[in-house]
């Protein structure tokens, strides 16, 4: 019994000590960013891997999910003769909901699976320690760079979701299900606030702020050996995928 | 001069380092040499503060590198270079690009200059025209050949190297040695070498230091220390499994 409340108590202890790494780590990314020189250079660098880079994937699955809120949501409102509410219920939940979350999804697939692999990597052979040496310091240099840049990127990324998906619940309720242009559009119109917009694209913010801390924090803890790499990128997916799903609870139930 | 004073290291409850002493004398080069898993590598890595102590102090010029802050610890470690065991090249850049980093990062050099230093320290290490290759596109020599290129970039006071001929066939291993000697004899650094590579690494050693049990058990001039009488280090340069060292 004494034996199961102390390895409780160990567990518990280690992973607190972890939690606090964490923040550290972001609080040390921050700090850095705001120290010369200025990582401009870098910063372009890493939009367009974290942005453009992700750019079709985040296209493809956007059209794909509006295409799916437009049929899932024509035949559940017909029930209700309410199909010209179409457009305000698709714009609804892919500003508020889908679409940061969503294109967050794929962002951590595309791209932060595979900066926690470049980085975990760049530990695993020693060129962390390479920085260290030529007094460079990694957090400056490999860090906070690409929170920048992710904290540019998502809404950006999240914006062309939204855009995408609205014009993919449109192609099948309008062009395929016989729904009304005009009522499609005059339904958004009238529903959708710039809270809505807002707070989606708050959400994201703080999405891209999540992966790429939560990426290469678990990059830079990985382990020297040969599973450590791979161990350190499945974790950094996995913690990505759970830490939105929690902070956007949290950030609905603050902003509704 | 670097001085380490009664130096511990523990990883969890395994103690590595258990009280290193030991003077390493500007301008010479010192090979430290000792038993796989002896704790070469994490002395190295003391030296510029890659790793802290538990306890005991490194002296860099007289500063304790373990006790200062962030930005006087990156002044002195720009007195260093380092050659690590996979050379450490950042796999993202060119070979040419590796080299000029530390100058683009850390000088206000212009490009011309940069280029200049950059194509003489590829020329000084038989790596002329192929500057613009990835780490990934060449061999494992001339990497390490691309490592002690950038490590010298700066033109160091000191430089470390870890286990510079590791992984490589005998001819290599030697024309990295002769390498190691040419550019000290060109620049003039402080080197600390740790290697397995017995004897031919005490060719280009003016001193050597052997580390066991996490101590060091000997320490002096090459040629005094390979007459040495003490029985560790009779027992390791003659590689006998019987004696004071225990092999498993």
């Amino acid at each position: 019994m004494l034996f199961l409340i102390a390895q409780i108590g160990r567990t518990s202890l280690r992973q607190l000590a972890g939690m606090g790494q964490m923040f550290l780590f972001l609080l040390s990314a921050f700090a850095w960013a705001f120290r010369p020189p200025p990582r401009v250079r870098l910063i372009i660098q890493h939009i367009r891997s974290i942005g453009v880079d992700s750019l079709s994937v985040v296209l493809l699955s956007g059209v794909f999910t509006g295409m799916v809120l437009g049929l899932q949501g024509y035949y559940s409102l017909r029930k209700f003769n309410a199909e010209s509410f179409l457009g305000s219920a698709v714009a609804l939940s892919l500003l508020r909901e889908l679409g940061p979350v969503l294109s967050a999804f794929m962002v951590t697939g595309r791209t932060g699976s595979a900066m926690a692999a470049e980085l975990g990597s760049m530990k695993v052979t020693e060129q962390i320690d390479a920085l260290y040496s030529m007094a460079i310091n990694p957090i400056q240099y490999l860090v906070s760079p690409r929170i920048i840049a992710g904290l540019i990127s998502m809404p950006l990324l999240t914006a062309i979701f939204d855009v995408v998906g609205i014009y993919g619940a449109y192609l099948i309720g309008v062009g395929l299900l016989g729904v009304s242009s005009g009522s499609y559009f005059a339904g958004m119109q009238s529903s959708v606030v710039f809270h809505d917009v807002w707070s989606g694209m708050l959400k994201s913010v703080s999405f891209g702020l999540i992966i790429t801390w939560v990426c290469c924090y678990k990059g830079f803890q990985a382990l020297p050996m040969a599973t450590g790499v791979g161990q350190a990128t499945t974790e950094s997916v996995v913690l990505c995928f759970v830490l939105i799903l929690v902070w956007d609870y949290f950030m609905t139930s603050i902003m509704l | 001069m670097i001085r380490v004073v009664d130096l511990h290291k523990a990883f969890g409850r395994q103690p590595v380092l258990k009280g290193i002493n030991l003077d390493l004398e500007t301008g010479k080069i010192t090979t430290i040499i000792g038993g796989s898993g002896s704790g070469k590598t994490v002395l190295l890595k003391h030296l510029n503060a890659l790793l802290l102590p538990d306890r005991g102090s490194v002296l860099v010029n007289g500063t304790d590198i373990t006790k200062i802050g962030e930005s006087a610890l990156n002044n002195i470690r720009q007195k260093f270079g380092v050659l690590f065991q996979g050379a450490a090249l950042l796999d993202s850049m060119t070979i040419y690009d590796n080299v000029a980093f530390p100058l683009r990062e850390k000088t206000k050099l212009p490009e011309t200059e940069i280029q200049t230093r950059v194509e003489e320290r590829l020329a000084q290490v038989g790596l002329s025209g192929m500057g613009y290759k990835y780490p990934a596109e060449v061999s494992g020599g001339m990497k390490k050949r691309a490592g002690l290129a950038r490590a010298l970039a700066m033109e160091p006071e000191i430089v470390l190297f870890d286990e510079p001929t590791t992984g490589l066939d005998p001819l290599l291993g030697k024309s990295i040695h002769e390498l190691i000697r040419k550019m000290h004899t060109a620049f003039g650094f402080t080197g600390v070498i740790v290697s397995h590579d017995i004897p031919e690494v005490f060719k280009i050693s003016d001193r050597v230091a052997m580390l066991a049990n996490g101590v060091i058990a000997e320490v002096g001039a090459t040629q005094e220390f390979v007459i040495s009488k003490n029985p560790v280090v009779r027992q390791f340069l003659h590689g006998e499994t019987e004696g004071p060292l225990a092999v498993l």
